[in-house]
């Protein structure tokens, strides 16, 4: 199979795979399927899926180090804009159906409330990566692209810190997303420390600086 | 004992059909919201009109009894509940507490009382009318609804086991069976769960044991058979599926505040002026409506028992 069909595909379907949490989402809200607490709902499905598909994209470089799937590394960049597709409808769930624009409320929950804080934190981390994902980006920051998109850890750190922080009592869902998380980075350090492996082979200029780090 | 037919709730209390029908247009609005990031300004305006606008802050009613405030639909009030013994989700309780076998079931009643012994729950009811009584219900997360639910005043109860002077407090359990009661197999609460109350706090006429809701028997996601009802409280305080009430001394541990003294106390009275440490309890969601609206100083039944707490730091003591 021509490897840029495949590329291309295998983009479709994530692409595809990553709507379908936000399709049933719509499916769910037009059949009164989202419960008793609709903004409720709304806001956990999508800052679910946003620490989600984070923590799958930081999957695919260990994953492609490991099993040498070299063709999963464009998988990086779809991932993470899925992940921060649901974080902006996450965010936009809490501003507009939350509080209404209501600044002052807004600005004090971010200040006073820990929780929020650490979301608030994530989401920032996050615009910059957004911002900065096309090729041309990349081109343009060279080396400075790297030391930017480290910013993916910290932001997925207070992401699952968030989650942690919100609870009440019940912390198993967080500290499965925690643990995959400290899993993902361990794996991150152990192959630094192992040192570069012997690259596979990468169509273009742009997708090696994807595939580096 | 008699319970109340359900013709006897009032059509006022009947949730209005184009309520119903509004929520489905929100609910459409919400799914575009997260569809079309940018169309949320336009969301925000364009639903608005549909709102059916909140009760205002003072629907505090010349009856605290029966608040003429619009009831939370049944179909809510029984699929969004916090009954972590059935899983800590909240459509969980709903979906497993149909384990729950409520009969026969018994209260064993004990401590600082003349007439301590265990005794069925019908012998324990049956002496009483059950009544009508529409609550504001305000849970500690934020959000709330409005109850009909049907019981007794818990003092009547208290009166006939004879509670001697050493009675200061009221303490409550719940069931412990983790075969009925999945979700007791996590330590997400230690089990089995206990709440308690001063003296004065049960015996207030706005306390209830309560033993039915829209005029039918309490399902038992609500707590199924008996439960307590302290309205000016935060929802938590509200024990369901009680088995034993013991007449205590001292003031008796309460789960929440066993488990996160810093968040949950034992007064947990509703107050906008004390946020919880994670969160503002400024405001609340009422289930059902859209826009959030003010929370008001005891759920709105100061004028009731804000004479309980007099010369009491409320911050110090939530």
């Amino acid at each position: 199979m021509d490897p840029s069909w495949r590329n291309r595909a295998l983009q479709a379907l994530a692409v595809a795979v990553g709507a379908l949490p936000a399709a049933s989402l719509i499916v769910s809200a037009l059949t009164g399927g989202l419960g008793a607490n609709p903004v409720e709902r709304v806001t956990h499905v999508t800052g679910d899926w946003a620490l989600r598909f984070l923590l799958l994209s930081l999957s695919v470089t260990p994953v492609r180090r490991l099993l040498g799937w070299s063709w999963a590394a464009p998988l990086r960049r779809t991932l993470g804009l899925t992940a921060f597709g649901y974080a902006c409808s996450h965010f936009l769930t809490y501003l507009v159906l939350e509080h209404f624009f209501d600044w002052q409320l807004i600005v004090e929950d971010v200040l006073k409330r820990r929780y929020v804080t650490a979301g608030f934190a994530a989401f920032v981390c996050l615009v910059p990566l957004a911002v900065t994902s096309t090729r041309a980006m990349i081109r343009r920051l060279g080396r400075r692209w790297i030391s930017l998109h480290r910013l993916v850890y910290l932001a997925a750190a207070l992401g699952a810190i968030h989650f942690l922080w919100l609870v009440k009592s019940d912390l198993r869902e967080p500290l499965v997303y925690a643990a995959i998380l400290t899993l993902l980075l361990g794996l991150r350090l152990g192959f630094r420390l192992v040192g570069p492996r012997t690259r596979k082979p990468t169509p273009k200029a742009a997708d090696s600086q994807l595939s580096r780090v | 004992m008699l319970i109340r037919r359900a013709d006897s709730i009032e059509s006022s209390e009947i949730t209005s059909p184009d309520l119903f029908l509004r929520r489905r247009e929100f609910l459409r609005g919400a799914g575009w919201a997260v569809a079309g990031a940018a169309l949320a300004p336009t969301l925000a305006c364009g639903a608005e009109e549909d709102v059916h606008p909140p009760a205002p802050a003072a629907g505090v009613t010349a009856n605290p009894f029966r608040t003429d405030e619009e009831t939370t639909a049944f179909e809510d009030a029984t699929r969004y509940n916090n009954f972590y013994e059935f899983g800590t989700d909240k459509t969980d309780p709903q979906r497993y507490a149909g384990s729950l076998r409520t009969r026969p079931w018994s209260v064993a009643v004990s401590g600082e009382i003349g007439k301590p012994g265990m005794i069925d729950l019908d012998d324990l009811l049956r002496p009483h009318t059950a009544e009508e009584r529409i609550y504001r219900l305000r849970c500690v997360e934020a959000w709330s609804m409005v109850i009909p639910w049907l019981g007794i005043p818990l003092g009547e109860i208290i009166k006939r086991f004879e509670p001697t002077s050493g009675a200061k407090y009221v303490a409550f359990k719940t069931l412990l069976d983790p075969e009925q009661m999945p979700g007791q197999r996590s330590r997400t609460l230690d089990w089995p769960y206990v709440e308690g109350l001063r003296i004065d706090e049960a015996m207030h006429p706005l306390t209830i044991l309560a033993t039915g809701m829209y005029g039918q028997e309490l399902p038992n996601q609500n707590g199924a058979p008996l439960r307590l009802v302290v309205p000016w409280k935060y929802g938590f305080k509200s024990i369901k599926s009680i088995v034993e009430i013991r007449l205590t001394r001292g003031e008796p541990p309460t789960s929440w505040n066993s488990q996160t003294p810093r968040e949950y106390g034992f007064f947990a009275n509703v107050n906008p002026d004390v946020d919880h440490p994670r969160w503002s309890q400024k405001r609340e969601r009422r289930i059902g409506e859209f826009r959030k609206r003010p929370t008001l100083p005891f759920n709105g039944y100061a004028d009731q028992v804000a004479h309980l707490y007099q010369g009491i730091d409320l911050r110090k003591h939530f």
